[in-house]
């Protein structure tokens, strides 16, 4: 699907700062002309996406090793496969989803006919984050696409080999409705200022008030997607390897660098003593004797946050782990005990490959931890009886796993969110 | 203010809203303060709008009713957990949407409809568990008033409050932490709520108000639309955020639709109309003003007549009704699109295409085709605005919806662990098209499928453990090989290498 451009446009459809206003008003010209309504025309486009994916397969998996240490298998069934899937979803579920819905009537208004109509907000601008670049920037953007709005995206600047794929995209899409902007933090500010008609963020909290203080003052709706510390229960019933295995691979997959990974466990002492060495059959199993040689474990993305996770190893004692590489930005799949609830590692989102376990009396004492912190994006429970529900019945979060982790994330039929 | 909100918040953690009978106690409560105390509510609303009491009963009153109704009959169900299609890895789990109530609410209501604009709202956060605060509008006083008075006669007073106040203690207010914020005003201070709840990162649904567009197409019966245009346009002296603001027609329809909507009046009030007891007034003096100055300098048609004294208007916003001539329908569609989105839109005509054309190239929160008002009355339609005319919606089922967490479940076994394996690292190609399969197919529930399914699970388990000669053995077996057992096939050649 090659791109119309009007002749002052630069050839890959990317804007610099300088040229921003024109590309704001092009796109929202182009909506009011009505250019995206058409099922046709985002059929089209959602295919521009599968071809954009499909063609630079290759280069995709290069940047995400590049950027994050990715190894194939997680770019593949991470970011990859989830965005074919999502974009041949949107293709096969497009009329249906545009489709007037009836509703009932009531005696008064029993001779006419009601319905809801779905229509594009305008323009809408996504702005992704790094962890996983290509993922939370073609999610949102096939949803966008799908119901018709015009799209500026803001891929991150942090993970700067997809980023500049993500240049490239302008040359698969219609190039009057669609573009892609890029920058830091002080241009993202300023993009800000300008009105849109939806604003989809993912990143950290803090940022995401920053965004609502700005949508506030066009009165722009929002998506936030956000983060949390996500608490895992595992329960005395279960059977440690199994749980081990589990929460090990969710841990540290994308090396950690997850915002709906399980942050840290909560569990009886004596679970604790036969996690312990479950995790450290799992991670051997993973990884290898010398995990900094597996080409499954990713790197972390930046010296920054490199830096802030090398101090959080010091928190408790390490069990496992614990090892760092800085040329490398790697970190051993770690396992951390002893931890105080008010030790560094509790306070912020890890978003690291550690994993710290936090014993309690009992369930109650549990759910009381749970319940005394922010809400998080997940909650997982592991039990082998109906623990698993009370844990979900009194406790609140964005998303919950049972006896697994964030496997729901690919079921497409529901919905991805926090709280 | 701190304090009350903790109170509640704590009343909230002790999950006492949650149980649905607990929920249905409170609504019950809600209607039986509406029915006993009908004649206070009416009181109020009187001395604050100079609304009639027949008046109160069909804008405020029914609505509560009929939204109470609807919750108490459909509670069951909006509450339960939503099953959600699987895919093939996820098919033996539980896969649901859970709704559950969001924490502590704040709903600050507006003083046009003082009381269905606060209530309707509560009736749906109390049926999504939520504990509540109230903050009704200070400038229709008496409402306030009986509200704080009344709400805890009737339901839990430690689950739901009403604070009443100014400006000063609605900022304060804002200052605590929310779980969701709904606000019905206008726009300026509805970017002064968003705001404040981006603070604490707290959801909001704003119901804001604009200029309601109204296009009168050459092609209807212009006596059945002036007449529902009047009807829209002057109840509640035009204090009505979705009445029709404004009339786009062609030059040549004016001044029938001018005497039309004339005789009209004449027959809704009479020929004295401040005599009226159907016709309201201006809420307060400021707003007296400010309408009466916009009276300034425009050409009226009829009408104008104004008295300070008991802030006595006729046809001004609140009741001004501008008449804009438009070439065409083209040209009405641009004097649309090139103001915000309004929180409705009006289209009278006989021509059902023009009328989807309007639909289709307008946007609007919501539409009334033939009438005006009534899509506020359909409770299974969503109430909302768009753009600078708010974001959010609500009215039954959407009521529920906006004041729940729709969260995803996702409830495995301990058990099936083998199958796991796919996805542990070390990884591998066949891997990724293994986890390419499971993760892309959804599933009906078909017998035939949940029977490869299994057959898929224990070869799996057996691949995984036994030789190459087995499976080539079993492979030979199948009789034919439909498409589905043929990605089997080339999965398994290729998982040889597992």
């Amino acid at each position: 699907m090659s791109a119309t451009g009007t002749v002052s446009e630069p050839s890959l459809g990317m804007d610099s700062f300088d040229s921003f206003e024109d590309t704001l008003r092009r796109l929202r010209e182009a909506f009011k002309a009505g250019q995206t309504r058409p099922v046709e025309f985002r059929v089209a486009q959602l295919q521009g996406l599968g071809h954009f994916l499909g063609a630079n397969k290759q280069l995709l998996q290069d940047a995400l090793a590049e950027d994050l240490g990715k190894s194939p298998f997680e770019s593949d069934i991470s970011e990859i496969i989830l965005c074919q899937n999502e974009v041949d979803l949107a293709i096969k579920s497009l009329q249906t989803w545009m489709k007037d819905e009836p509703v009932a009537t009531n005696l008064l208004t029993k001779l006419s006919s009601a319905f809801i109509r779905k229509e594009p907000f305008g323009l809408v601008i996504i702005i992704a984050p790094w962890n996983y670049p290509l993922n939370l920037m073609i999610m949102p953007l096939v949803g966008a696409i799908a119901a018709g709005n015009c799209v500026l995206l803001k891929p991150s600047e942090i993970s700067k080999n997809t980023e500049k794929l993500a240049e490239l995209l302008p040359q698969y899409l219609d190039q009057s409705c669609f573009a892609v902007v890029l920058g830091g933090p002080e241009e993202t500010g300023q993009l800000l200022e300008h009105k849109f008609d939806y604003i989809f963020f993912t990143g950290s909290p803090r940022v995401g008030k920053i965004v609502m203080a700005a949508a506030a003052k066009h009165l722009t709706p929002i998506t936030l997607e956000l983060g949390g510390k996500n608490p895992c229960y595992v329960d005395d019933s279960c059977d440690p390897q199994t749980v081990a295995n589990r929460v090990a691979w969710f841990r540290y997959f994308n090396a950690g660098q997850t915002c709906v990974a399980p942050d840290y466990i909560l569990c009886s002492q004596e679970m604790q003593e036969r996690l312990l060495p479950a995790l450290q059959s799992a991670i051997l199993r993973f990884y290898g004797d010398d995990p900094k040689t597996s080409p499954n474990l990713g790197r972390i993305i930046n010296q920054k946050h490199f830096k802030r996770l090398q101090g959080l190893l010091g928190c408790g004692r390490v069990a496992i782990g614990g090892q760092s590489e800085e040329s490398e930005r790697y970190i051993a799949p770690t396992v951390l005990v002893d931890v105080q609830e008010t030790d560094p590692v509790m306070q912020e989102e890890i978003f690291g490959p550690i994993l710290p376990l936090l014993t309690v009396k009992n369930l109650e004492e549990a759910i009381d931890f749970i319940n005394r912190r922010e809400k998080p994006l997940a909650l997982y429970a592991f039990s082998n009886n109906s623990r698993v529900n009370q844990v979900l019945d009194c406790t609140s979060s964005g998303g919950f796993g049972g006896n697994d982790g964030f496997l729901y994330l690919t079921l497409s039929a529901m919905p991805l969110g926090g709280i | 203010m701190e304090r009350q909100v903790q109170r509640l918040r704590q009343a909230f953690r002790s999950g006492r809203s949650r149980p649905l009978r607990f929920r249905q106690q409170q609504l019950e409560g809600l209607c039986r303060m509406v029915q006993e105390r009908e004649k206070d509510i009416v009181e109020a609303l009187a001395a604050d709008l100079s609304k009639s009491a027949l008046n109160a009963y069909s804008h405020e009153i029914i609505s509560i009713l009929g939204e109470i109704d609807f919750m108490l009959r459909n509670l069951s169900d909006l509450a339960s957990a939503k099953p959600a299609k699987k895919n093939l890895l996820t098919m033996m789990d539980e896969v649901y949407v859970q709704p559950e109530p969001l924490g502590v609410v704040l709903i600050i209501g507006a003083w046009n409809y003082p009381f269905v604009l606060t209530m309707q709202p509560l009736v749906g956060a109390i049926a999504a568990g939520n504990a509540v605060i109230v903050k009704p509008s200070e400038l229709s006083e008496n409402t306030a008033k009986l509200l704080a008075k009344l709400l805890p006669q009737y339901v839990d007073q430690d689950l739901y409050a009403v604070i009443n106040g100014g400006v000063e203690e609605t900022t304060e207010l804002l200052k605590q932490r929310f779980d969701h914020i709904l606000y019905t005003g206008n726009t300026a201070v509805g970017k002064i709520v968003m705001e404040a709840a981006a603070k604490h990162l707290t959801p909001v649904t704003l119901e804001l108000g604009g200029k309601s567009p109204c296009y009168i197409d050459k092609d209807c019966d212009l006596d059945v639309a002036c007449r529902r245009i009047t009807w829209g346009k002057y109840m509640n002296c035009g204090q009505t955020c979705i009445a029709p603001d404004y009339v786009l027609c062609e030059a040549s329809l004016q001044d029938q639709i001018v005497q039309k909507i004339k005789e009209t009046v004449k027959d809704f009030y009479g020929e004295n109309i401040k005599a009226s007891p159907d016709y309201e007034r201006i809420i307060n003096l400021r707003h007296f003003k400010r309408i009466h100055s916009l009276l300034e300098g425009q050409k009226i048609a009829f009408g104008g007549e104004t008295d300070e004294a008991t802030c006595y208007i006729e046809e001004i916003f609140g009741p001004i009704l501008p008449i804009v001539p438009v070439k065409n329908v083209d040209e009405a569609i641009n004097f649309i699109n090139d103001r915000e989105k309004p929180l409705a839109l009006y289209v009278f005509s006989r021509n059902n295409k023009l009328i989807k054309r309007m639909i289709d190239e307008t946007s609007s929160g919501g539409v009334t085709g033939n009438d005006v008002i009534m899509h506020f009355t359909v409770n299974s339609l969503p109430f909302g605005g768009v753009g600078s005319s708010g974001m959010g919606a609500y009215h039954g089922k959407y009521s529920f919806d906006t004041f729940s967490h729709q969260r995803p479940c996702l409830l495995k076994s301990l058990k099936g662990e083998s199958v796991n394996k796919l996805r542990y690292p070390p990884n591998s190609q066949s891997k990724v098209s293994w986890a390419k399969f499971f993760l892309l197919k959804q599933f009906k529930k078909e017998k035939l499928q949940l029977l490869l399914l299994m057959f898929v699970g224990v070869v799996t388990a057996v691949v995984v453990k036994v030789n190459q000669s087995s499976v080539v053995v079993t492979k030979a077996k199948w009789p034919r090989k439909p498409k589905l057992l043929q990605e089997f096939a080339d999965f398994w050649s290729k998982s040889l290498k597992l």
